[in-house]
């Protein structure tokens, strides 16, 4: 991260010839921290020698908040919540990696109507998530019109959060052994109207985008990411699937009732942008099979398991991860007996899936490199924690 | 493959590591002086090929630091968790952002965060606190902030 004066002090300038700093007539400009492509305060120092991208410099910690050391105080039941903040898009996911790590230390058994409720509320967010950043993601290359498509959409998806978590973007739903509270009633005829409804939609976003001979033009070819290096990077999810990495933590290590559904895990192959983005569509319409095979099924019974009123995890290390609408997240908490855990470390997806972005991006041109963090799909509270 | 397999394997390659199977994977215990070439038959030996490090970071034991390593193999799915005990007044671990490159953020969050020194990093400066940082390390049990409320 770099004070104001640092940045007036390293704002665009040209360097002396050398190794490190690039030859003679490289520029240094900056990109962020307050950019409308960055989606949040993510600064990005950039060495240009006429419009090629010599380097790609990630400048963190605009919204670090040290979640980490916070979650050191709060307990069993409190630090899930903060967890919503990190990835907010994917807030959900977020709170059933820290529900399951809990859950895997005190051996808690989860009800069966819990775990299909959970599934199908992740999945929603999956949809939600991949929708604001396609609409996002179009407008960064100048597509305004997709963004009030997809925002259209993921209303609706709001709203039947609302109505049963009560809040629309940070919904604290999960509890360590369940869920907070019963669904609301409409909630399987909304969600039921939803599908319907967005089984359309889906089609006509590739009518509108994907199928486009410009936006192609400039997706094409464009960040290409090979399969070692995306591994190398410790990439994960969508960005990592475009190379064609097995990552899918819910074919790989199942959680809640994923090894019961039927789904493709989306592999695509050439690890371009454009790969990137057909991962993304072809998920949602995987998280639409998922959703549809769950929500007349949902089992009768507790939404909650019984537990005491203070967790205590036994000492030892605890590990979880999960799938969140941008990669792998990890929760690992390594408890000392007590109430609140003694160190807990999260792997974000973001974290990692930025490190490639210097590598994918050196030798392109600077206007690409929006469609670059546009298909790593950043999320930057994600990042910074 | 499954534990004793690794055990046995991992045994031949540095007699010197000890086991436990207290976590979810096994994990293995290793001097920080011989990291750096362990870490590098780990990546490359044909029948354990762990390519994906999955999480890097530390702990702090008020006594001494440990690194923990995560590791994963795309090929064979088999997970194990290194464990590197270092010391608290001078945390000196060799770097292995050659051979995963993820670990040069990682790193350099450790770096900062538990002022952890990795020998051979390309680059370690400070990646989330601001320039110029001065005091402790954030993230080690004795850090205190009396401005910012991080504890509740």
């Amino acid at each position: 991260m770099f004070r104001e004066t640092e940045i007036l002090k390293s704002g665009s300038q040209v360097l002396p010839a050398g190794e490190d700093s690039g030859g003679a007539g490289d520029l240094v400009i900056n990109v962020g921290p307050q950019h409308p492509a960055t989606h949040g305060v993510l600064h990005l120092v950039i060495t240009l020698n006429g419009e090629t991208i010599k380097k790609v410099e990630p400048h963190l910690g605009y919204i670090h908040r040290s979640i980490e050391k916070m979650c050191e105080s709060l307990t069993y039941r409190q630090f899930i919540y903060v967890t919503s903040r990190m990835d907010y898009l994917s807030a959900h996911i977020n709170n059933h990696a820290c529900a399951l790590c809990v859950e895997k230390g005190m051996q808690i058994e989860v009800p069966e109507r819990a775990q299909v409720i959970r599934v199908i509320m992740d999945e929603l967010t999956r949809i939600a998530s991949h929708e604001l950043w396609w609409g996002a993601m179009a407008m960064d290359i100048g597509a305004f019109t997709p963004f009030f498509h997809a925002f259209r959409e993921r209303e609706k998806i709001n709203e039947i959060m609302e109505e049963t978590c009560g809040a629309r973007l940070t919904m604290n739903y999960y509890v360590p052994g369940g869920l907070m509270a019963e669904l609301h009633p409409d909630f399987q005829k909304k969600v039921k109207e939803f599908i319907a409804l967005f089984k359309r939609k889906v089609d006509e976003y590739d009518e509108l985008v994907t199928g486009n001979i410009i936006f192609i033009n400039r997706m094409k070819g464009i960040g290409v990411l090979p399969k070692e290096d995306a591994i190398s990077y410790g990439c994960s999810g969508p960005a990592a699937r475009g190379s064609g990495v097995n990552c899918d933590i819910r074919k790989l290590y199942p959680y809640a009732v994923y090894d019961k559904v039927q789904f493709d895990e989306i592999l695509e192959t050439d690890g371009d942008s454009l790969a990137r983005y057909m991962v993304r569509i072809r998920e949602m319409k995987q998280s639409v099979r998922i959703i549809e095979q769950l929500i007349d099924n949902i089992p009768e019974g507790d939404f909650q398991a019984k537990t005491k009123a203070v967790l205590k995890l036994p000492k030892g290390e605890f590990y979880s991860r999960v799938e969140t609408a941008r990669g792998e997240l990890g929760v690992y908490i390594v408890s000392e007996g007590g109430t609140t855990p003694y160190r807990i470390k999260f792997r974000s997806p973001g974290f990692s899936n930025l490190s490639a972005l210097d590598h994918m991006a050196r030798g392109s041109k600077l206007g690409d490199l929006v469609a670059m963090m546009g298909t790593l799909d950043l999320v930057i509270p994600d990042i910074d924690r | 493959m499954n534990n004793e397999d690794l055990k046995t394997k991992i045994t031949e390659l540095l007699p010197a590591a000890t086991f436990d199977e207290a976590g979810e994977w096994l994990n293995i215990h290793v001097e920080p002086a011989g990291w750096l070439s362990f870490a590098e038959k780990l990546r490359n030996d044909d029948s354990l090929f762990f390519d994906y490090l999955f999480c890097l970071t530390c702990i702090d034991w008020k006594t001494h630091l440990t690194m923990i390593y995560h590791l994963s193999s795309t090929k064979y799915r088999h997970n194990i968790v290194i464990k590197s005990k270092l010391d608290a007044a001078k945390p000196e671990i060799e770097s292995v952002s050659n051979i995963w490159k993820t670990a040069e953020f990682h790193e350099r969050e450790v770096y900062e965060m538990f002022g952890v020194n990795f020998l051979n990093h390309p680059d370690l400066r400070l990646l989330i606190l601001p320039d110029g940082w001065e005091g402790k390390n954030p993230m080690r049990k004795d850090f205190e902030d009396p401005v910012n409320m991080i504890k509740l």
